[in-house]
C-alpha cells in the first residue's frame, strides 16, 4: 500500500505525451487501468473474456493511432473515448451476430465515436489485405521487406543476414519484392 | 516491369537523398510535367505508408498482448462477472412465455366480465347487489306444476330466466316493480299466489329511481277488488317496524325488520335502508310499515354488510305513477287512497295482501 501511494497516477495528459514518445510503462500503465471496466461491459452483454480482450485491444490502437496522428484533442477523459469507442464496437459485433438490442447495459458516461471508427475501419481493410499480400509474397521477399520498410533495417544488416555477396545485388532484390508485393496489394484491391 | 521498378530506385534515392544535386533537379521536373509520373509517386508513398503503419499496428499488437498476459484474467471476470440472480434468469427465459399467459388472462377476464353483466351493472359499484333471481337452473317444484295442471289459465312452457316480485298498483291490473327485474326481457309473466300466469306489458320505466309499471292485458285476468294498502308520500322514520312480502322461491314468503336508515347505498337518497332479511327474487316487493302502508320497493342489498337492504322510497314510485301520461293508458291507473290493513294484526294484513302480490316473470 504504501509503495502505491508515494507512486502518482498519470494524468490523461501524461499517457498521450508517453504514447507520443513511445513509452512501453505508459502504454502498460493505460492498458490495465482501463481493462477491468471493458471487461465489465463485455461479459454482463453477452460477451466473453476473449471478446473484452479483442475489443479492448481494438480500442487501444484506435486511440494510440489518434494520439500518433497528431490531430487528438482532449475534448473528454481517455476512460469516456475508450469506453465509447467499445461500446460502440461490441454493439456492431452484437448486430453481426443478430442478437443485436439497443438497451445494452451501460456503466459508464459515453458519446458519439463513429468518425473515428469509420477511419479505423478504413486502415483495418488495408492492413488486411498487406497481411494477404505479405503471406503470398513468401520468403525470402516478406522478410526483406518487413526488415528494411518495417524495421528500417540498413541494407548491410539484411545483406549480411541473406548472404548476399554485394549490397547492389540485395537491393535489386529488395526493389523487385517491393514492385511484387505493391501489384499482389493493388491486385487484391 | 522495368520502369516500374527504375521508378521504385528512382523515388527511393530522392527520398534518401542518394542522388545528385542534378538528378534531384530532373526528378522534380519530371514530376511538374508528367502528371501521370507524379500520381505514381504519390501512389508509392501512400503505399509505404500504409506498409510502415501496419508493421507499426502489429508491433502494438504484439506488446499489447504481452501486458495483457501479464492481467489475471480470470479474478478480473469473477469480480466484475454479475451472476444473475434466479429470478432474472427466469425473467430471460420466460418472458414471451409470460407476455403470452398474461395476455390470454386479461382477454379472458374482460371476456368473462362482459358475459357475466359486470360492466352493465357499474352504476351499483361493486358490492350492490340487485335482488332477482336467476331461475335458470332452478328446477319448478311440483306443487306449482299441479297447480298448472288445475288452473285455467295459459301457462308458458318454458322456465323463465330470472324472477323478482311485483305488487298492484290499482285493482285494474297496474303492477309495480324494479326496472332491473324487467330490463332487457323478451316477454314478462306475473304469477299470483295461486299459481296462475298472466302475459304483462310494460308500461312505465324509470331507470333512475329502479322502477317500472306492467299492465296485465291477458283476458283471463279479473278485476281484483279493492286494494287494501295505501302509499305513503312522506318519509319514515328510522327504527320503524316494516315487514315484506315476495317470491324469493316459488312460494310467497314474509320478511319482517326495521328501517335502519334514511338513505341508501353509499348515501343515495332515493332509497331507504333496512335491516330485513332479502333474498334474489325480492326484488320489487312492497315495504310495508305496521299501519299497512307501502312505503318502499325492495331494490337490493350490500353485498359486503350485513342486514343492509335498500328499498326505493314510495315518494318516488308516486313521482313516477304520476309522470306517467293517463292518456296513453288504456285503463286509468287509479291508486288507493282508503287504506284498510290499519287496525288489522299482522297475519291478518298479510292474507287480505297476498293476492295482491305476485311474481313477476322474465323470459329473454
Amino acid at each position: 500500500m504504501s509503495r502505491k501511494i508515494n507512486h502518482s497516477i498519470p494524468t490523461d495528459n501524461e499517457i498521450i505525451l508517453g504514447i507520443l514518445n513511445n513509452s512501453s510503462s505508459t502504454l502498460q500503465y493505460l492498458y490495465k487501468a482501463y481493462y477491468p471496466m471493458i471487461l465489465q461491459l463485455i461479459i454482463n452483454n453477452n460477451g466473453s473474456e476473449h471478446d473484452a480482450k479483442d475489443i479492448y485491444q481494438e480500442s487501444i490502437i484506435i486511440l494510440h493511432d489518434k494520439i500518433k496522428s497528431g490531430d487528438f484533442e482532449l475534448t473528454s477523459k481517455l476512460k469516456t473515448f475508450l469506453y465509447s469507442v467499445c461500446r460502440r464496437l461490441w454493439l456492431k459485433k452484437l448486430s453481426h451476430k443478430s442478437r443485436f438490442s439497443e438497451n445494452i447495459k451501460d456503466y459508464e458516461d459515453h458519446f458519439e465515436v463513429e468518425p473515428d471508427l469509420a477511419q479505423h475501419e478504413e486502415k483495418d481493410q488495408q492492413f488486411v489485405l498487406m497481411n494477404s499480400a505479405l503471406t503470398q509474397l513468401g520468403e525470402p521477399c516478406k522478410t526483406i521487406i518487413e526488415d528494411f520498410y518495417i524495421h528500417s533495417k540498413s541494407m548491410q544488416d539484411i545483406c549480411e543476414k541473406f548472404g548476399y555477396t554485394n549490397s547492389d545485388n540485395a537491393k535489386t532484390q529488395k526493389y523487385k519484392c517491393l514492385q511484387r508485393l505493391k501489384k499482389l496489394f493493388f491486385n487484391l484491391k | 516491369m522495368k520502369s516500374e521498378i527504375d521508378l521504385i530506385k528512382r523515388i527511393e534515392a530522392y527520398y534518401s537523398h542518394e542522388m545528385t544535386a542534378e538528378e534531384a533537379l530532373a526528378f522534380e521536373e519530371d514530376r511538374k510535367t508528367n502528371s501521370a509520373l507524379d500520381h505514381k509517386v504519390i501512389a508509392h508513398l501512400d503505399f509505404l505508408k500504409t506498409l510502415k503503419s501496419f508493421g507499426e499496428v502489429n508491433a502494438l499488437r504484439v506488446a499489447l498482448n504481452q501486458i495483457h498476459d501479464e492481467l489475471d484474467v480470470d479474478s478480473l471476470t469473477e469480480e466484475y462477472k454479475e451472476t444473475p440472480t434466479l429470478l432474472s434468469v427466469l425473467w430471460v427465459r420466460y418472458r414471451k412465455n409470460l407476455a403470452v399467459a398474461a395476455t390470454v388472462a386479461i382477454f379472458m377476464t374482460l371476456i368473462t366480465l362482459f358475459s357475466t353483466g359486470q360492466f352493465n351493472s357499474s352504476e351499483h359499484g361493486s358490492n350492490y347487489s340487485e335482488l332477482k333471481r336467476d331461475m335458470e337452473n332452478i328446477k319448478r317444484s311440483q306443487t306449482a306444476l299441479i297447480r298448472n295442471i288445475n288452473s285455467t289459465s295459459k301457462q308458458p312452457k318454458d322456465i323463465s330466466q330470472y324472477s323478482g316480485t311485483g305488487f298492484i298498483l290499482s285493482a285494474n291490473g297496474y303492477l309495480v316493480t324494479n326496472y332491473h327485474v324487467i330490463k332487457d326481457a323478451d316477454s314478462v309473466y306475473v304469477q299470483n299466489n295461486k299459481g296462475e300466469s298472466f302475459k304483462v306489458e310494460t308500461v312505465y320505466v324509470d331507470p333512475e329511481f329502479d322502477i317500472a309499471v306492467l299492465h296485465i292485458k291477458d283476458t283471463t285476468f279479473k278485476h281484483l277488488a279493492t286494494v287494501p294498502y295505501t302509499f305513503k308520500k312522506s318519509n319514515s322514520d328510522l327504527g320503524e317496524d316494516v315487514y315484506t312480502i315476495g317470491y324469493p322461491k316459488d312460494d310467497v314468503v314474509y320478511g319482517k325488520g326495521y328501517l335502519s336508515s334514511s338513505t341508501g347505498f353509499a348515501g343515495d337518497s332515493i332509497a331507504y335502508q333496512i335491516s330485513i332479511p332479502v333474498n334474489p327474487g325480492n326484488s320489487g316487493g312492497p315495504l310495508m310499515d305496521s299501519k299497512g302502508n307501502v312505503i318502499g320497493i325492495v331494490s337490493g342489498k350490500q353485498t359486503q354488510a350485513d342486514g343492509a337492504a335498500f328499498a326505493v322510497k314510495s315518494d318516488y314510485l308516486m313521482r313516477a305513477v304520476n309522470s306517467i301520461s293517463q292518456d296513453s293508458l288504456t285503463q286509468k291507473i287509479s291508486v288507493n287512497k282508503r287504506n284498510t290493513l290499519a287496525g288489522l294484526n299482522r297475519t291478518q294484513q298479510i292474507k287480505k295482501m297476498q293476492d295482491y302480490i305476485f311474481m313477476v316473470k322474465v323470459y329473454n
